[in-house]
């Protein structure tokens, strides 16, 4: 063993990745699957409550009001919360995943439909659409990139919320943030959690960017061109 | 065939939009609603679909009762253009204009096959068939629009403001394109328009509007012959007046005999009958009379070292009009395309006439002079002026 207070902080972290590389993965892969499961469950649920307020517009402010309310508990103190319901470890994580996750999902679907032009669905119903037909080949098409956006907003709250999640026992990178904290090469150890933490908040970012995009029908038509006269 | 009795629609809120409508629409009849803005047009029309429900009152197709069929059903057997245009910004053309085949599940050959086809009638590429409506221009989005109307091949169809962002040529080409449709189809179409002169030129009957009531509902000569009110008379504009005239309806009241040649002839024959009869312009004609094109000055320059025949040099491309059109109409036609003639064909297609520019001045000397009182003195309107509006009409 080598004598780590002789090296810079730097050499220490690419040290502790060489010798705990599959261990950082594993939690990396942890966190990653945690708010996932967290963000999934959101979309689940959310999407279809934002398919029926954009259609019945009273019940759009109740349920907005409620889900702006749950984002403005602290994470931690809903986490602690939850705790005393579901007990120590990820299911109390994912849940707390889930609740914030709901709002940017909820909102995202709501503008997402509403926002379509009201000459496009008049058309489609003009057309003979049943109120099905209306939603999937109209309302969810056109919205589906909004839709995303909001998947992608809450993905990465969840990534960060996932982190603190450690508290509770449920591992992930935040684990080896907290170990840092505890030890003497503390540097080195919190960069471990850190960066890969925050790298997959970023890398997230742009890949829900990317596909976002290519759903965009006006934003992909544009590569489209073929002769425009 | 579609009767409507007492139709009323009462907005939330208590708006009246349509009250007590009463019209009997006969199969194959274009039938034109027009009024000032708001007064229940769009209403109207989107009742006979169920776009909007009807608050009270009845309405029949041929006998059934259409407050009773399914929306659905009823709305694919009818055709329908938007006000808004509506296409949908996300598929390509091809499928915006095939949606009702699409919704009807027609097989996907004869959904393309429609797409050609009805592309072709509005004088665009087919090359636009893959584009996204994004890409085309407000006027090609409209045409777009009306054709995905004309799609399923419905024998109803309803449109509202069809031809609002063309320019003048392209609307003349879909209005003309509309009332063949309708005559060779025997297609019932009703359109809603602000434009007293496309009212008059394409529908069978008028329906005029005024806050929600129907004001009068007659043929377009009746309606300029003895408007219903002030409102009317105010709407169909004084200048119009002057179509009242018995005496210069039709084109075939005064056309002219054209000069023209059978196909075959030679070059050196058309000039020396041009010479001959003094004229710039020779039509020519299959033996048995059949207007095929013309011939003018400009088709002989250079050409005659190489070419030796009229079938080889004349011009295919010819605006005509048919016996029995509305002489305003061809007036219009000559002016806006500036044509220094036209000529009228029958049912057959063989030549019959020829209305010139000389001739459209005899008619409006004839019109402010030949008549003992004048047109539009009620209006205190001078003379010069009914010449200028007759003449950009
Ligand atoms: N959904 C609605 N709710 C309440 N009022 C409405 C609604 N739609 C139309 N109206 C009102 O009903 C009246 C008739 O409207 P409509 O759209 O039929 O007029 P229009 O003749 O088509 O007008 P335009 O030429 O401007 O298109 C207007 O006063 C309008 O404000
Ligand atoms: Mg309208």
């Amino acid at each position: 063993m080598q004598d780590m207070s002789q090296m810079s902080a730097t050499d220490q972290f690419i040290f502790y990745m060489q010798e705990n590389g599959l261990y950082v993965f594993n939690q990396f892969l942890d966190h990653f699957l945690i708010s996932i499961y967290g963000v999934l469950l959101a979309a689940l649920v959310g999407i279809p409550i934002g398919i029926f307020i954009s259609k019945y517009g009273k019940a759009s402010n109740v349920v907005i009001t409620l889900a702006n309310i749950i984002q403005t508990i602290p994470a931690l103190a809903l986490m602690a919360i939850l705790m005393l319901v579901l007990g120590l470890g990820k299911t109390t994580v994912i849940v707390t995943v889930f609740f914030y996750s709901l709002l940017p999902i909820i909102k995202n679907t709501y503008v997402g439909i509403t926002t379509i032009n009201k000459g496009v669905t008049d058309a489609g119903r003009g057309m003979g659409m049943t109120k099905t037909q209306v939603l999937y080949m109209i309302e969810l098409p056109l919205s589906l990139s909004v839709m995303i956006t909001g998947i992608r907003i809450a993905l990465v709250i969840a990534i960060g919320i996932t982190a603190i999640g450690a508290f509770i026992g449920a591992g992930g990178l935040g684990d080896i943030i907290i170990r840092g904290t505890n030890a003497t090469d503390r540097t080195a150890i919190i960069m471990a959690g850190a960066l890969p933490t925050a790298l997959m908040a970023i890398l997230s970012d742009i890949l829900l960017g990317a596909i976002e995009r290519q759903l965009d029908p006006v934003k992909r038509q544009q590569k489209k061109v073929i002769s425009p006269m | 065939m579609l009767k409507i009795e007492n139709l009323t629609k009462i907005y939330r809120g208590g708006k009246i939009a349509v009250d007590k409508l009463n019209l009997d629409i006969q199969e194959g009849e274009l039938i034109a609603f027009i009024g000032t803005s708001g007064s229940g047009k769009t209403t109207a029309l989107r009742m006979i679909n169920r776009m909007v429900e009807p608050t009270s009152g009845r309405m029949t197709l041929n006998g059934k009762d259409l407050t009773k069929m399914n929306a659905v059903t009823l709305r694919r057997s009818i055709g329908y253009v938007i006000q808004q245009i509506g296409l949908m910004p996300h598929m390509t053309i091809r499928e915006n204009i095939t949606l009702v085949p699409q919704l009807l599940k027609w097989p996907k050959e004869k959904k393309d096959e429609t797409a050609r086809r009805l592309i072709e009638m509005v004088n665009l590429p087919e090359s636009y068939l893959d584009l996204y409506p994004a890409q085309l221009s407000g006027g090609q989005q409209q045409r777009i629009g009306v054709l995905r109307a004309l799609a399923a091949n419905q024998d109803i169809i309803l449109m509202d403001e069809p031809f609002g962002a063309l320019d003048p040529i392209t609307r003349d080409t879909l209005q003309d394109l509309i009332k063949d449709l309708q005559q060779r189809l025997k297609k019932t179409i009703i359109f809603v328009t602000h434009d007293m002169d496309e009212a008059i030129k394409l529908a069978d009957r008028i329906a005029i509007m005024h806050e929600g009531k129907l004001i009068q509902f007659d043929t377009p000569d009746n309606i300029l012959a003895a408007p219903a009110n002030d409102f009317v008379k105010e709407f169909i504009g004084s200048h119009r007046l002057i179509q009242q005239k018995p005496n210069i309806k039709t084109v075939d009241e005064v056309m002219i005999k054209p000069i023209s040649i059978t196909i075959e002839k030679s070059l050196d024959e058309a000039i020396r009958l041009m010479v001959e009869k003094r004229v710039d312009t020779l039509f020519v004609t299959d033996g048995d009379n059949r207007l095929q094109g013309y011939l003018d000055v400009e088709s002989f320059t250079g050409a005659r070292k190489t070419k030796r025949s009229v079938s080889e040099c004349y011009e295919k491309d010819i605006f005509y009009v048919k016996t029995g059109s509305k002489l305003q109409d061809s007036v219009r036609r000559i002016l806006k395309r500036n044509l220094k003639n036209i000529p009228v064909v029958d049912e057959e297609h063989h030549l019959v006439g020829l209305v010139t520019r000389a001739n459209i001045v005899d008619i409006v000397y004839d019109t402010i002079w030949g008549d003992e009182e004048p047109t539009t003195s009620s209006e205190g309107q001078t003379v010069s002026d009914s010449f200028r509006e007759l003449i950009s009409g």
